[in-house]
């Protein structure tokens, strides 16, 4: 059995088979949804593929592919889109050359949106990993990430 | 931990708690998402830093939103409740000083309008509110169950557990608290339903998938006072006869998952959750189920098939959850906010809670006040408030002329005009004005926000969100998106208005759940209140507010501009061009209208105009 299947069997048991706990488990060790993942999930609880799938697809917080090292979300609940939000996202797509809900070639930046993250009155709000920072403007946000895309090059 | 067995000992731990509170100096610091996000932990270091060689005199408390988040990070200092605003860790060795000195540090009070405030209960923004549920937040290290039981916590608890079950449910619907999660429906009577059903199983679910865009009063109770959630879980269950419960969190809600876990854990080990609490004989459990971000689980139906493991889909009523719910078994849905009301009606009676507010809404509401007012943040105000003094006297609104509207409600909500602010905020009126009271986001709107834009956002929002079950909302919420896409895009027809309006009653009367029964609210509100924004867009392919990035161009005033170069500088177009010590221009073809320019521009050089629009 490889440390995957594993990995699927262990959790189908933790969460006595409740998909959405083990796929949020999948997605927070692996940082997206494995393909033999999902199978050994399939596999292990008894349930059809295609309903393993059908989960996986429906809710927004999984992913079929890898995400980046860093992960930019952008708030763009209705507040934050009151005082600019999309903006940030405009202006990050160009700077990236991802649209959200992309990752970049090299893995490290993924961008995405979400409709609130419940700090609506410091907004807009982008959060770098768990990281939140409060009424961001299009600048300060490049300058946020900028300042990774140093780091990054100095840690190689 | 010492384990209670009777409400008797549950008492003198209280009394044990409070004697070793010592006579000291405590600091409150505000330390929920919102504060956290505006730097709180630094400030909070600084604070633990500097008040370390005085642990005799002075306590340091890290607690959940103190309500006024344009503020964070903020302190308070009790027990006067000296208030202290938008705090650096520098910051905290002259207010420990000021406490040492039994002085006031006058450079960090809040100031508004040339007049300054130094206790809590002075300040404008809090002066108005009425926080029965919010207020202990200050006092409670949301992670010490110890601090909410020394604030009374489960004293509500232990007498609802010496009452009937029926007594119960007789005293929340002579309170007449309404659901406090969007719809309003009779909580008492709703435990009723649940109660009366046959079966031996039955179970509880605390909805906390606040999914609303622009709403966060249950996030702030969950991270600040998540034992009175709890405890009012535990009462209900008790009224309602389940012994399992769920909480359904949100997964964006980081803190409040950490929060309600430890709650949950400490309120076991004292032995009040699991088996035969307080000996009454009643056993119950909470577990936590995470939502894996889709909006349309706020449904009830739909959370419930979440919670099973399934796609969040919701089903068609009847039966009703109470009837047929979690597992097939009768199960009873409450809002946090809800659930928060129930130990305070329990504790002080349905007589004193049904004094608060108006004849149908009684009690409190929490409103999320944001957008373009000076002080957001939540703010709790009796039912029956007008909107004017919300937004004006405590969102401190900041010019009556531009401000233009208020969302509420979400998007499920409407947009009510300024005309109407003089309306109480009460189930009924909100609903007569096109809005709902929802969940009770309440964001403001000035000369700077689109309206037609607005009513695009939310149906870009719904559609995104509407699961597909019935075609009617997939589809519908799509069309109503892609024709307001195009008025916003000048590409607009007179008669798009009237097919908007067919299609949005369509919508509301035949969508299978309340996401398409309420999608075409925030459409038809501001069509009925800014039909003129509609034909300044479809006629003029104008967009006042300039928000409509296609109908608008930025450009360099030449006789403003003194060739600084800073929009060059920050353009991540590369859209700017000229040279330093001359006017520069934009180049429309490369401009993507961020408004880095415009943002930057300390000359008021960049402008927003509006650009000609060919008819397609």
């Amino acid at each position: 059995m490889t440390k995957t299947s594993k990995f699927a069997k262990d959790l189908v048991k933790k969460h006595s088979g409740f998909l959405i706990p083990i796929l949020q488990d999948i997605q927070e060790h692996y940082n997206y949804l494995p393909e033999e993942a999902l199978r050994g999930v399939a596999r292990e609880s008894g349930k059809a593929l295609r309903d393993v799938y059908g989960v996986a697809t429906f809710y927004s917080t999984f992913s079929f592919t890898p995400k980046g090292k860093y992960i930019i979300t952008v708030c763009l609940g209705t507040a934050c889109h009151v005082r600019g939000g999309t903006k940030i996202v405009d202006v990050l797509t160009k700077e990236l050359g991802i649209n959200p809900g992309q990752t970049t070639k090299d893995l490290k930046f993924t961008l995405q949106t979400v409709h609130c993250l419940g700090c609506c009155a410091i907004g807009p709000i982008v959060m770098v990993d768990r990281e939140y920072y409060g009424q961001m403007t299009p600048q300060k946000t490049l300058d946020q990430i900028n300042k990774l895309i140093k780091k990054r090059k100095k840690n190689g | 931990m010492v384990k209670l067995f009777t409400s008797g000992q549950l008492e003198k731990f209280r009394q044990k708690i409070l004697a070793n509170k010592p006579g000291k100096r405590s600091i409150s610091i505000s330390c929920g998402t919102c504060g956290q996000a505006r730097g709180a932990l630094k400030v909070a270091e600084a604070f633990k830093e500097a008040a370390k060689a005085h642990k005799d005199k002075i306590s340091i408390k890290l607690t959940g939103c103190h309500g006024f988040c344009e503020a964070e990070p903020n302190v308070i200092i009790f027990p006067e409740e000296i208030f202290y605003r938008n705090l650096k860790p520098e910051d905290a060795e002259i207010v420990v000083k000021s406490i040492l000195d039994g002085d006031i540090a006058d450079g960090l009070i809040y100031r508004e309008n040339g007049n300054s405030f130094i206790h809590v209960h002075e300040i404008p923004f809090y002066k108005k509110q009425m926080r029965i549920l919010s207020g202990k937040n200050p006092l409670i290290d949301p992670v010490n169950i110890e601090d909410y039981i020394a604030q009374g916590g489960y004293k509500a608890m232990a007498k609802a557990l010496c009452k009937k079950p029926e007594g119960i449910i007789e005293e929340i619907i002579s309170a007449g608290l309404r659901g406090r999660g969007g719809a309003g429906f009779s909580t008492g009577r709703k435990w009723e339903i649940t109660r009366s059903q046959k079966g031996d199983i039955k179970y509880l679910i605390c909805n906390a998938d606040e999914g609303d865009p622009g709403a966060y009063m249950d996030r702030s109770l969950l991270e600040g006072n998540p034992n009175l959630i709890i405890e009012g879980m535990i009462i209900a269950a008790y009224a309602i006869g389940a012994n399992e419960s769920w909480v359904y969190v949100r997964n964006e809600y980081p803190l409040a998952v950490e929060n309600v876990t430890a709650a949950i854990k400490q309120a076991r080990e004292l032995g009040l959750l699991g088996e035969d609490i307080l000996g009454s004989g009643f056993d119950l459990n909470i577990k936590i189920a995470k939502g894996a971000g889709a909006f349309v689980c706020g449904e009830e139906t739909a959370l419930i098939t979440s919670i099973e493991g399934k796609r969040g889909i919701p089903k068609q009523r009847p039966p009703f959850p109470a009837q047929y719910g979690l597992f097939g078994k009768p199960t009873n849905i409450n809002n946090v906010e809800t659930l928060a009301n129930i130990p305070v009606i329990i504790d002080k009676g349905a007589d004193w809670f049904a004094g608060i507010g108006t004849k149908t809404s009684k009690g409190t509401k929490i409103f999320s006040l944001v957008g373009n007012v000076r002080n957001t943040g939540l703010v709790e105000v009796p039912m029956g408030i007008t909107l004017r003094e919300v937004i004006f006297d405590i969102g401190g609104a900041l010019n009556s002329e531009t401000v233009k509207a208020v969302q509420i409600g979400g998007p499920s909500g409407g947009c009510i005009p300024q005309e109407l602010f003089h309306l109480p905020v009460d189930y009924e009126s909100l609903t007569g004005a096109g809005a709902i009271m929802g969940s009770g986001g309440m964001i403001v709107m000035d000369e700077n926000t689109c309206m037609v834009d607005i009513a695009r956002y939310f149906t870009n929002f719904l559609q995104e969100e509407s699961c597909g079950k019935c075609s009617i909302c997939r589809e519908g919420t799509q069309r109503m998106h892609e024709i307001l896409t195009d008025i916003t895009e000048g590409r607009g027809k007179e008669e798009d208005l009237d097919l908007l309006k067919d299609l949005g009653s369509v919508i509301k009367d035949a969508s299978m759940c309340g996401l398409g029964q309420t999608a075409p609210n925030p459409m038809l509100s501001t069509l009925e209140y800014f039909r003129n924004e509609y034909i300044a867009h479809i006629k003029e392919k104008r967009c006042h507010a300039g928000i409509c990035k296609a109908l608008i161009q930025y450009l360099i005033d030449p006789k403003k501009c003194t060739g600084c170069g800073l929009c060059k500088k920050n353009c991540p177009q590369q859209a700017v061009e000229g040279e330093p010590k001359k006017p520069y221009s934009i180049l429309q073809e490369k401009c993507i209208k961020c408004g880095v320019c415009y943002d930057v521009c300390k000359f008021n050089a960049v402008g927003k105009e509006n650009r000609e629009v060919k008819n397609a």
